[in-house]
């Protein structure tokens, strides 16, 4: 084998050595890429030291120690067990989950209501497409900040605790928030969470190989029964299993406040309010372009083999309406991410808010800054990262 | 065509290569806004940059024409008058509790006069000088009288308003630890909003310092529905803030601070202190407003600074009624220390 040459190789032009001239080409490029990498890592030198000398004439503080350091810092919501004795890393921990909780269901509502509100856009309903159309036009138009001020003056101006709207046993609707009966979290809950995700899992396992046993034999398989006894059943049967646990956890009013249950802070809700409807408008248009992009003729050929209307739309129509609807998709949920920093302005403690006060408690503003900027590259990046998977998924596949 | 084109890329060539050198010559400058260097910027420049409240009833508010005045605004007034005996050569930039540091880091403010906590760690790690106190305050809390409460400590369960980025968050959480308080707090950065949502009934309680608590409740439409409770949970020595490591300038600042209480302890005024003078026989005074000494050149200005600051500003006293006193604010610990108080000048000598 070794002795027989790549035909490839002998074709190839004979080698040349660089010439010391300007004249050779490869000389050139790279006497050009030297001067290019050297002027790029150039300026990020003087720009770091420029910076660190700076700092160290007016005496600022830098490094990372201050995350070990007792944060102080009061925060009013938190998914994790915070307390102003933690550390400064464990604040900005919350601020993340803060930001991202906001985020995550703010992405899934918008994607809903603009769903919604862009097919209603192309109702027949004369009515209800203008309605859609007239929300879409004042939505888009008016700054994010002004609707995230407007949400929130209105929430304060509910009812103080003491005259709480109470629309049924347990549920109160005061300038505190929604109050809402919740259960006492046990492990039993936390397992039966674990097998409800598993009962997921293992539906779209079932449904995949059903797909694939018709395809053999062209029987269609009801998916439904077993998906609704694993996801149903089993979290039910483990909750039974660890002794059915089950405490109400019912808000009530005490003292200031309601305590107990579970409460949506009138400045998540603002935000998540103003994100989900700011931003609804602007998918809403994505979908509808989306669906008229789909030549009539599909329809038309669709309804000519007899498939029903609700069939052509999920099976023909909106799979191809996808491949024009993600890629704007993808920007607008990175918009809202983004958007949610604005949280800022009505109080919502998201990681901006909190990062903003540790540089102000810190003095150091390079790391608090590079901390936001870190946190925002790398819920923009996975968001990127898994509409572009998708993306290619749903891509068109050509024969 | 062909040599024409080698030859720009020649000549670019060499830009690009003498870019690349002059680089680490560049980095040798001293950073504009660092070092010694800030009382000749103010001067070369012609106006005084300084940093205050972006809006706080009795210490920097504008007016209905825009003109700034307060407590902290009478300080880069008479700054500026010092050093340029004309109080209208001042670029007031509006600060918030979150920005006003990076403000003043940055070089953006010449003084920060923003009703600013000294505290170690500003003076330290965040790389500033705290000239001197020119408010002794303490933190408290406003509640609606309404609610009935009569002491904090019955403050348990409440939702507390609070700006962030202050010595306020950080001591309510230390007295809440201490006291076994728990509560809810609602942080929110522009003070505006966040009286707002103390208004709207948002938050059971205020807290910042009594002084700011007091300018708030001042500028309410029912100002009687608004009580401030007894306790002062903590020590808010307040003043004007520079740059650390620039001793000309701090001078400058910390003997303004003196000169307006040294003025009120003699006795001199607004309307009197060309007068004294003249006729005054004590030699403190005489020092004191450029009679001899040669004081003002040793701080950088001439020796008329005294009589001209004192002209138009008025001494501590006329300052603090002309600003505070409508507010409900009594003198307490900053009356003279011959009254009692922590005012206290060193001396003009």
């Amino acid at each position: 084998m070794s002795d027989t040459a790549d035909p490839r190789l002998l074709r190839a032009p004979p080698k040349k050595g660089i010439r010391l001239s300007w004249t050779d080409e490869r000389l050139r490029g790279i006497v050009w890429q030297l001067l290019v990498v050297g002027l790029v890592g150039g300026i990020i030198w003087w720009l770091v030291s420029n910076t660190a000398h700076n700092l160290e004439v007016r005496r600022i503080a830098t490094g990372w120690g201050f995350l070990n350091r007792e944060a102080g810092l009061p925060i009013g919501e938190s998914l994790i067990d915070y307390n102003p004795t933690n550390t400064y890393s464990r604040a900005l921990l919350v601020g993340v989950l803060n930001t991202l909780k906001v985020a995550v269901v703010g992405i899934i509502l918008a994607t809903i209501l603009g769903t919604l509100i862009g097919i209603a856009r192309l109702s027949k309903n004369w009515l209800l497409s203008r309605l859609a159309a007239t929300y879409i036009e004042v939505i888009r138009d008016l700054p994010l900040l002004l609707q995230l001020l407007f949400w929130y003056v209105i929430l304060q101006g509910l009812p103080a605790p003491r005259q709480s709207l109470n629309p049924m046993t347990g549920v109160f609707l005061s300038n505190r928030g929604l109050k809402l009966p919740w259960v006492q979290w046990q492990d039993a809950h936390s397992f039966a969470l674990l097998g409800l995700v598993a009962g997921i899992v293992a539906t779209f396992l079932y449904a995949r190989s059903a797909r694939a046993k018709r395809m053999t034999d062209g029987q269609p398989r009801k998916v439904w029964p077993v998906g609704l006894g694993l996801i149903l059943g089993l979290p039910l049967l483990i909750w039974a299993a660890l002794g059915a646990p089950w405490q109400g956890d019912i808000p009530a009013l005490r003292g200031f406040n309601f305590q107990g249950g579970l409460t949506v802070t009138p400045e998540y809700f603002a935000l998540l309010l103003g994100l989900v409807t700011y931003t609804a408008g602007f998918i809403a248009e994505i979908v509808r372009a989306g669906i008229q992009s789909v030549p009539q003729g599909q329809w038309e050929a669709a309804e000519a083999l007899g498939l029903q209307r609700g069939r052509i739309m999920r099976q023909i129509v909106l799979p191809q309406a996808l491949r024009v609807i993600i890629p704007p998709m993808t920007s607008q949920y990175l918009n809202l991410t983004k958007n949610s920093s604005l949280a800022v302005a009505i109080g919502y403690q998201d990681i901006v808010s909190i990062s903003n006060t540790t540089l102000n408690q810190t003095g150091q503003a390079i790391e608090g800054i590079a901390i936001i900027m870190a946190v925002y590259l790398c819920i923009s990046l996975s968001i990127s990262l898994f509409m572009n998977w998708y993306n290619a998924r749903i891509a068109l596949v050509e024969r | 065509m062909r040599p024409m084109r080698l030859a720009t890329l020649r000549t670019l060539g060499a830009a690009v290569l003498a870019s690349v050198v002059a680089v680490p010559a560049m980095a040798q400058q001293p950073a504009p806004a660092s070092g010694a260097a800030t009382m000749e910027a103010v001067k070369s420049r012609g106006t005084l940059s300084c940093g205050v409240n972006t809006g706080l009833a009795g210490f920097a508010q504008p007016d209905s024409q825009g003109r700034w005045a307060g407590f902290d605004v009478d300080y880069c007034r008479a700054l500026a008058v010092a050093l340029f005996n004309d109080d209208s050569k001042i670029r007031y930039v509006p600060t918030t509790a979150q920005n006003r540091f990076t403000a003043l880091q940055s070089g953006e403010v010449d003084v920060m006069a923003r009703n600013t906590t000294a505290t170690l760690s500003r003076d330290t790690s965040l790389g500033f000088d705290f000239p001197a106190v020119n408010f002794y305050d303490g933190q408290g809390f406003m509640v609606k009288s309404s609610l009935g409460v009569k002491s904090a400590k019955e403050l348990d369960g409440a939702t507390v308003c609070v700006q962030p980025g202050t010595t306020t968050e950080q001591n309510l959480t230390d007295w809440a630890r201490a006291n076994n308080i728990k509560f809810t707090p609602v942080v929110i950065e522009r003070l505006e909003e966040l009286v707002s949502a103390y208004v709207a009934g948002r938050c059971d309680a205020y807290t910042t310092d009594i002084s700011g608590l007091a300018a708030t409740r001042s500028v309410q439409p029912q100002a009687a529905e608004h009580v401030i409770l007894p306790e002062v949970i903590s020590k808010e020595p307040l003043g004007p803030a520079v740059r650390h490591g620039d001793q000309r300038w701090s001078d400058l600042v910390r003997w303004t601070h003196y000169l307006l209480v040294a003025a009120e302890e003699f006795g001199i005024n607004s309307a009197n202190v060309e007068e004294v003078a003249a006729t005054d026989t004590r030699p403190e005074v005489q020092r004191m407003l450029g009679k001899n000494g040669g004081l003002g050149a040793m701080l950088g200005v001439d020796n008329q600074w005294a009589v001209r600051v004192i002209k138009v500003i008025g001494n501590y006293g006329e300052v603090f009624d002309r600003n505070l006193k409508a507010l409900g604010i009594q003198r307490g610990p900053n009356a003279q220390w011959s009254q009692g108080g922590q005012q206290y000048a060193q001396p003009f000598r």
